[in-house]
């Protein structure tokens, strides 16, 4: 094991994919700079062929990267924040997500779409959303939230070599943080969640950098004798739905946490899922720890006071055990 | 058009661009005549009156080169040598239709063809083909990357980005702006200022207009660009001024209520048809007798014969197969 922040161990899983497969290529705004020092390096690496600034037009990039692995390679193209994933929406909707199903299964479109998304660094409305769930609702596209540096590397290698476009979102403010990751070379598959921490009180699911927060809540909660299960799904499509439901049978009780919107947040599908398929095992209604329906405000305790923090995901806790 | 000595091009050259316009005509005519007995599943935008420009560019192209198209697309599909019994079949939604009934008229694609389909999205080609122009060049084998757009599709930004990163990396790309006449009922004036073939000229990307009803002139501006293109040093644009005889879309009877253009319009583009054209020009200058005209309309009508056979014979899919083919 070695100490690693998140952003190196990309860049790891990066320089790693590349230098197995030459198919691989990595183009976007300033990756041969690194704004967010997940590509550094890797210029000088693997050449001006294979890693390319682009200029800054998110609408023909995104296609480009459909031509491309239509054409047989395999492209990383680089949003930098996941908000601009939305200007270069067309071609992922219509073309990435859909070429394949349309044309009758003639190709595969092995693209990955990265960036940093969420709140959490005062970026303001236009730099934090928490996208994720839109994309889990195209159809056709991967949707990976790493929540550690040792799932980033594993997950993104493993989305580079998917045969399908994947959305690889980073939590914003997370780069710097530090995990231990494997020293030899490995993989984590796509859609296969990860139990954090066993319990048999209630079941957490926590997604990306809400993993962080609700670890610290079931610490508190553990103090007060509630045993939470914290599961990270790390793929939201597919997702592991298996391993959520099993657990709420055992625990009876669901709180979901999540940094989207409420409206349509993945926390409001996992608990849909979880309603129709564990019904009968189900003790209390399922709980979702979200944002407000509103946009990510810029000043500092504006900011806090939306995000889902541990006081809020323990209090969602004791609610459903009726405390 | 020019005299024969100005043409680099044969006889039997001459007679292939015309096979190649007439069967995307024919096969287009009878689509037409299906769609007016309610016998196609879905929309359909006919490319009668385009057809110089799809034949007198993917002439020069072979199947490692690729193309991007539009919603009006058979007529691309065609020409870079998709065959038209999958394409009938396509269309008209069978198991046994070049995407399995997938995607029907508007995704057209053969990607063994080097066809990276037809596309649903006004400009939704664009992005795709300079990808496939990146790939080329990261190939190194000489191929190039050709996109088919409208008028239409010229005014969206995506082509602006387009010819900024090809001309930047010197992509081998055609960007092949098909000027009908039409943003779908809008004529292009009123929804389009300059000359398309101008918004090139910032960039410093080479750029022709021609006249997209003489397959001549096509055939001769895109060898032009794909040489270029195929010797390393970028991109062109070639804005082919044509006209779409038949409507956006053969159903529009049922929802246009005005007319949107006058049938001495149509009339007077009917004139300079493209096919005809290439008729008169080879018998005007003797290249080829009528009887040779005459086989190659036998030989279609038999090929279009056989695509609706096959076609009609083919099955609708089984249903479960609406499940397939998301992910790999």
């Amino acid at each position: 094991m070695a100490r690693r922040r998140m952003i190196q161990a990309i860049n790891e899983a990066l320089a790693e994919e590349m230098a197995r497969d030459p198919r691989v290529i990595l183009f976007g705004e300033d990756v041969e700079i690194s704004v967010m020092g997940d590509t550094r390096g890797l210029r000088a690496t693997f050449g001006p062929d294979r890693v390319r600034n682009t200029p800054i037009c998110e609408t023909v990039m995104t296609g480009m990267a459909v031509g491309a692995a239509a054409a047989g390679y395999r492209p990383i193209c680089h949003m930098m924040y996941g908000n601009f994933l939305y200007t270069g929406m067309d071609a992922i909707a219509n073309q990435a997500a859909k070429l394949r199903y349309m044309t009758g299964g003639q190709i595969k479109v092995p693209v990955v779409y990265m960036g940093v998304f969420g709140a959490g660094r005062s970026s303001a409305a236009q730099h934090s959303d928490a996208m994720h769930p839109m994309f889990m609702n195209l159809g056709g596209i991967k949707v990976v939230l790493p929540a550690s540096p040792a799932d980033a590397k594993g997950l993104l290698k493993s989305a580079i070599r998917d045969d399908n476009p994947v959305i690889f979102l980073q939590a914003a403010g997370r780069g710097g943080e530090a995990g231990d990751v494997p020293d030899e070379e490995y993989t984590i598959p796509l859609g296969v969640a990860e139990v954090k921490r066993a319990g048999k009180d209630v079941t957490l699911v926590a997604i990306g950098a809400m993993v962080r927060p609700a670890m610290r809540a079931a610490e508190t909660l553990a103090g007060e004798g509630i045993e939470a299960e914290v599961i990270d799904p790390r793929t939201l499509m597919p997702l592991d739905e298996a391993t959520i439901v099993a657990s709420v049978r055992r625990t009876g009780r669901l709180v979901v946490v999540d940094e989207a919107r409420d409206v349509c947040s993945a926390a409001s599908h996992i608990a849909a899922v979880v309603t129709e398929a564990a019904w009968d095992a189900l003790k209390a209604a399922p709980k979702r720890v979200t944002v407000p329906d509103v946009a990510i405000p810029y000043s500092p305790p504006l900011e806090k006071a939306l995000l889902p923090d541990p006081e809020r995901i323990a209090a969602a806790v004791r609610a459903t055990l009726g405390r | 058009m020019r005299t024969p000595s100005e043409v680099n091009l044969s006889a039997d050259d001459l007679l292939g661009l015309y096979r190649r316009m007439l069967l995307i005509r024919r096969v287009e005519e009878r689509l037409g005549e299906d769609f007016k007995r309610g016998d196609l599943p879905g929309p359909v935008h006919l490319y009668i009156g385009e057809e110089a420009v799809a034949t007198g560019v993917c002439a020069h192209l072979a199947d490692a080169d690729w193309i991007a198209s539009t919603h009006r697309g058979h007529g691309h599909f065609l020409a870079k040598g998709g065959d038209p019994k999958l394409l009938v079949a396509e269309v008209y939604g069978r198991a046994g239709g070049v995407c399995r009934g997938m995607g029907g008229s508007m995704h057209v694609a053969d990607f063994s063809k080097g066809i990276l389909g037809a596309n649903g999205i006004v400009g939704g080609g664009i992005g795709l083909a300079v990808g496939a122009a990146l790939a080329a060049q990261l190939d190194r084998k000489g191929a190039v990357s050709v996109v088919f757009f409208g008028d239409g599709a010229a005014n969206q930004g995506v082509l602006m980005e387009a010819l900024n990163v090809s001309a930047l990396w010197k992509l081998p790309l055609l960007l092949i702006c098909e000027n009908n006449g039409f943003s779908e009922f809008s004529p292009t004036e009123t929804v389009t200022v300059g000359a398309i073939a101008d918004r090139a000229k910032p960039f410093g990307v080479p750029s022709a207009a021609v006249d997209g009803n003489d397959v001549i002139a096509v055939w001769q501006a895109a060898n032009a660009a794909v040489r270029r293109a195929r010797a390393g040093e970028g991109p062109s644009l070639i804005e082919c001024r044509t006209y779409r005889l038949r409507g956006h879309v053969e159903s529009e009877g049922s929802f246009i209520q005005e007319r949107y253009r006058a049938d001495e319009e149509v009339a007077a583009w009917a004139a300079r048809d493209p096919i005809a054209r290439l008729a008169a020009y080879m018998d005007e200058h003797a290249l080829a007798p009528a009887s040779a005209r005459e086989a190659i309309e036998a030989e279609i009508a038999a090929a279009v014969a056989e695509a609706v056979a096959y076609a009609t014979d083919s099955p609708y899919p089984a249903p479960d197969q609406a499940r397939q083919f998301m992910f790999a």
